[in-house]
């Protein structure tokens, strides 16, 4: 079998642009952690139903899993570690994670931090029952989710603090 | 004053690293390593006739494709049984590659190494395996009938059969005034942690070593059983446990097929090779838990005090059982909980199935144990007429009776000894926590509404902190950074936090100045593991040992700097110091200078210690019987386990329509000893009760006839998103310190699984009124019980 053929993607991941040559089936979860080396991006079901893998796609929180590299040429995407601000300070929501012990492991953790980054982007102040909703959709094992709820509630505060004169 | 650490809910150290992405788990490690797959069984039982690997062997970026042929000595041999038991008459365990017969549906029989994962998997996938199907035993009914045997040489398909006994029951049993018989139920479930399992392996030709990093609950274990099986010595063998993306106990089991398979073939290759479970290789490939069928005989008086408690069950283990007994042999012992049972007697036989091998999952056991014996005593309670917390109260161990002794072997192979606890009080405190004198009134109220809910309760005790050993290290740098290491791992529990938090208040340093390692074979080669709650207690008495030494060295160094008597120092934000004496202090950097004596200066506080600096030219540099460094090294090894306790209690509320079975209340009082750090300990607690709901209301491993696992993705295994979990965990502690150790304390990690499915069993019953005898349990159960009842079929 001869080599598969390869693509050329463009990819603006965290502000840094990225070429890279990949084969059509090269899931962008696997070109994020293995070809350009971001590995803060976990797999943990390769089948799009834990949510670790989440990074934002041009802003839009969405599993990379699910999707080949190749099919978001031109993107720019976010993922945990470009959450950081330029200065290396916490994000709100990886502060707030810190804050109210919204992790253990830390595997899920990535996942839960875009995701409700792009969730606090559309409803900046959410109750404790959207603060479920928002992440309704990925799984942790360690934490029983109690300190993530809270940690969301938090983030929201933080952004709020920082944004206050 | 330094403030004391121990006792004070602070963040994590581990945190800042993880939310910024820079955690170094297995996969992270390695991009430029080979990649390993598996080609796995299709059956649940078979002959493996041929094996064709002709159409692998184009694709390109194949490097080795290994069958049981290939495979060496050593490692041609059976995988070793861990923990063998006299009563394990029957072990059987696997090979790395299946050799003529597959066992379950997962297990490994060729593996593929290619550049990378998609080449692996294209390999694997022309290999063509042919098969002569085997009748299959699935389940604990086919495997006790032993129509067909799993193994042909073993009979009955029992790998052991164990009898633990205290007093004599038959005739406790013949005498009691009431006698109850139960025949009671639990599926299987599985730890299923965020991360697979995973290891990465590079041989080193040139210095003839073997680095290993394994996403592991026991480095010392996996390189134990890797140097066996490749014969190499203890010390060229290095394994290190990265970041660990959770293990709830699957990852204490070792060496799996593939910690073995992987650094032998990057030995052969020469490259360094690694292979990642994907998410469907856990489910049919690792380990299982839960399954047991238990039927009980209870004898009782009128007040529903113990008379006599004789418990048969059955096992499911699996088709192999490398992790011994230790399962049934917790749900014996353990069974028996704060209570005194009277004459007992509990007799198990371990079965094998054609599933996925069973070994600890958080709880370890308990959970069933704790199961059989609460659902007994409500069951009592319902005979007798009695409030449930009455029958409990009555049958309590008092705190005046400890230490307990129960007359029983525990699954460390010690006396079942109770140390300490005080049950009464943990169930007052629910009591008052959950309002359970108040619900009668809540329950009728809701039933004057249409609505139906329910209260239950369940206790425990659990062994924590069990043997052998664990050990710990700590030297200050000449930097005054304090350096911490221990043998046993970590897999997201918080321990870098807790055993910094028992070095700073030791040795008087700042939290931010500890480093702590755990489970890297190189900065600690003695240790057990991470299992059984035991960390805290194992490794935090450890390093509190270890760095008392080092703090008793610093102080002797530092009173003959300062010409001071030892016991006039203090230590204080990384300062020794002179109590009362202003200005006579010398800081803790320093102290590990001086306490090494040098010939060579490499920077201005090494020339303090220099030949021509110091020391008394009228004795050794080094005092006899002394050693360079401000250093302690120090290991834990207690006569036995220390025991845990605690009280959930959950409020349900079941639909009449379609029996979905909704959280009101959770409640939790938990007795762990002193707490080091009460916000990871309750961290602990939500994390297991998530894992209790799972497995009592979601979590089965959906085996069909033939043996496949029908549920083996997050799509259809059934693992609680945040909308299953309870909104709030109300939590009280209480803290009944251990004698067994010098902090007080005991383990915390697994208590918060152990009581769900007892207690919601109890909440589930007490809403419709009729027993719940199996677990988990589904709205579609529940409405068939419902149907049942309703017609009087009930059993
Ligand atoms: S890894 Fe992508 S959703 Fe689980
Ligand atoms: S913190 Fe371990 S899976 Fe969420």
């Amino acid at each position: 079998m001869a080599d598969e053929e390869h693509f050329d993607v463009q990819l603006v991941v965290n502000g840094a642009a990225h070429n890279v040559r990949v084969p059509a089936r090269r899931l962008l979860s696997d070109c994020i952690r293995h070809d350009l080396r971001l590995t803060g991006t976990h797999v943990g079901c390769e089948h799009g139903v834990c949510g670790a893998c989440t990074v934002l796609v041009d802003g839009v929180a969405m599993r990379s899993c699910l999707l080949l590299a190749v099919s978001v040429d031109g993107s720019r995407i976010t993922t945990v570690e470009g959450l950081t601000e330029r200065d290396g300070t916490l994000s709100p929501v990886q502060q707030a994670f810190e804050d109210c012990h919204g992790l253990q492991c830390g595997f899920c953790t990535p996942g839960f931090l875009t995701t409700i980054t792009a969730g606090l982007r559309t409803n900046p102040d959410p109750t404790q029952d959207e603060a479920r909703d928002l992440i309704g959709g990925n799984l942790c094992r360690c934490t029983g989710y109690q300190n993530i709820v809270k940690s969301v509630l938090r983030a929201a505060e933080i952004e709020r603090e920082r944004a206050a004169p | 004053m330094t403030t004391k650490m121990f006792g004070e809910p602070i963040a994590r150290v581990e945190d800042d690293r993880l939310v910024r992405g820079h955690g170094a788990y297995l996969d992270d490690l390695g991009h430029d390593a080979l990649a390993a797959a598996f080609v796995r069984s299709p059956h649940a039982h078979a002959e493996v006739l041929d094996i064709d690997v002709t159409g692998a062997l184009e694709v390109e970026g194949l490097l080795a494709i290994y069958t049981y042929e290939d495979l060496p000595d050593r490692l041609a041999e059976p995988l070793p049984l861990l923990i063998p038991h006299p009563s394990l008459t029957h072990g059987r365990t696997q090979y790395a590659l299946a050799r003529d017969v597959v066992n379950h549906v997962g297990e490994p029989i060729v593996m593929v190494v290619a550049r990378d994962r998609y080449l692996a998997e294209d390999a694997a996938e022309r290999i063509i395996v042919s098969y002569r199907p085997l009748p299959a035993v699935v389940g604990i009914d086919a495997a006790r009938a032993a129509e067909h045997l799993v193994h042909p040489d073993v009979p009955g398909n029992v790998a052991a059969n164990m009898m633990q006994r205290v007093g004599d029951v038959d005739a406790a049993l013949r005498n009691a005034p009431h006698v109850l018989e139960l025949d009671l139920s639990i599926e299987r479930s599985a730890s299923t942690p965020m991360e697979g399992r995973g290891v990465l392996a590079r041989w080193d030709p040139e210095s003839h070593r073997l680095r290993l990093w394994t996403s592991t609950q026991t480095s010392t274990g996996v390189r134990a059983a890797v140097a066996a099986k490749l014969g190499l010595a203890l010390v060229d063998v290095d394994v290190i446990t990265p970041d660990v993306g959770g293990g709830f106990g699957v990852k204490i089991m070792h060496p799996w097929p593939e910690e073995v398979l992987v650094p032998w073939s990057a030995q052969l290759l020469g490259q360094p090779v690694k292979f990642v479970e994907d998410r469907r290789e856990h489910f049919i490939s690792s380990a299982h838990e839960r399954a047991q069928q238990h039927h009980v005989r209870v004898g009782f008086d009128d007040e529903g005090q113990l008379l006599g408690l004789d418990v048969r069950f059955w096992h499911d283990h699996g088709a192999y059982i490398p992790y011994g007994l230790i399962v049934p042999i917790i749900t014996s012992t353990q069974l028996v909980g704060p209570y005194k049972p009277g004459a007992y007697r509990v007799e198990f036989d371990s079965l094998y199935t054609n599933t996925v091998i069973v070994t600890p999952y958080r709880g370890a056991g308990r959970p069933q144990g704790v199961f059989v014996m609460e659902r007994t005593m409500d069951a009592i309670a319902a005979e007798l007429g009695l409030d449930r917390t009455v029958v409990r109260e009555r049958n309590f161990i008092r705190p005046d009776e400890m230490p307990y002794d129960h007359g029983l072997v525990f699954q460390d192979g010690r006396p079942l000894i109770y140390d300490s606890g005080d049950y009464p009080t943990s169930l007052e405190k629910l009591k008052k926590l959950v309002g359970w004198d108040d619900f009668a009134a809540v329950r009728d109220a809701a039933r004057a509404e249409g609505r139906r809910v329910g209260i239950g309760l369940a206790c425990y005790v659990e062994g924590t902190g069990v043997g052998p050993y664990e050990g710990g290290h700590v030297v200050v740098e000449p930097s005054g950074k304090v350096k911490v290491a221990t043998g046993l791992t970590s897999q997201g529990q918080g321990h870098q936090t807790v055993f910094a938090q028992i070095v700073a208040d030791e040795l008087g340093v700042p939290m931010a100045d500890i480093e702590v390692v755990t489970g890297d074979t190189r900065r600690f080669g003695y240790a057990v593991g991470t299992f059984a709650s035991r960390a805290a207690v194992m490794s935090g008495s450890a390093i509190h040992l270890a760095a008392r030494a080092a703090r008793e060295k610093a102080l002797k160094v530092a009173a003959d700097a300062l010409e001071a008597d030892p016991d006039d120092l203090e230590i204080v934000d990384g300062i020794v110091r002179v109590v009362g004496v202003p200005g006579a202090e010398i800081s803790l950097g320093t102290v590990a200078v001086l306490s090494n004596p040098l010939r060579y200066a490499f920077d201005d506080a090494a020339k303090a210690a220099t030949q021509f600096a110091v020391g008394d030219t009228g004795k050794p540099p080094v005092p006899e019987d002394e050693e360079p460094g401000i250093e302690g090294r120090d290991y834990f090894s207690p006569m036995q386990s220390t025991f845990a306790s605690g009280m959930h209690a959950v409020v349900v509320e079941t639909d009449p329509d379609t029996a979905e079975i909704k959280i009101l209340r959770y409640c939790v009082v938990h007795d762990c000893g002193l707490l080091i750090n009460p916000r990871i300990v309750e961290g602990q607690i939500h994390g297991g009760v998530a894992q209790g709901v799972g497995g009592a209301l979601y979590e089965r491993m959906a085996y069909d006839e033939a043996g496949q696992l029908q549920n083996a993705s997050f799509m259809d295994f059934l693992m609680p998103y945040v909308s299953e979990v309870p909104e709030r965990i109300e939590i009280d502690h209480l803290e009944t310190p251990s004698p067994l150790n010098p902090l007080g304390i005991k383990g915390a990690g697994e208590a918060g699984v152990i009581p769900g499915a007892a207690a919601f069993a109890a909440a589930i019953e007490d809403a419709e009124g009729f027993p719940i005898t199996a677990m988990p349990i589904s709205p579609s159960e529940l409405f068939e019980l419902r149907r049942l009842h309703s017609k009087g079929l009930s059993t």
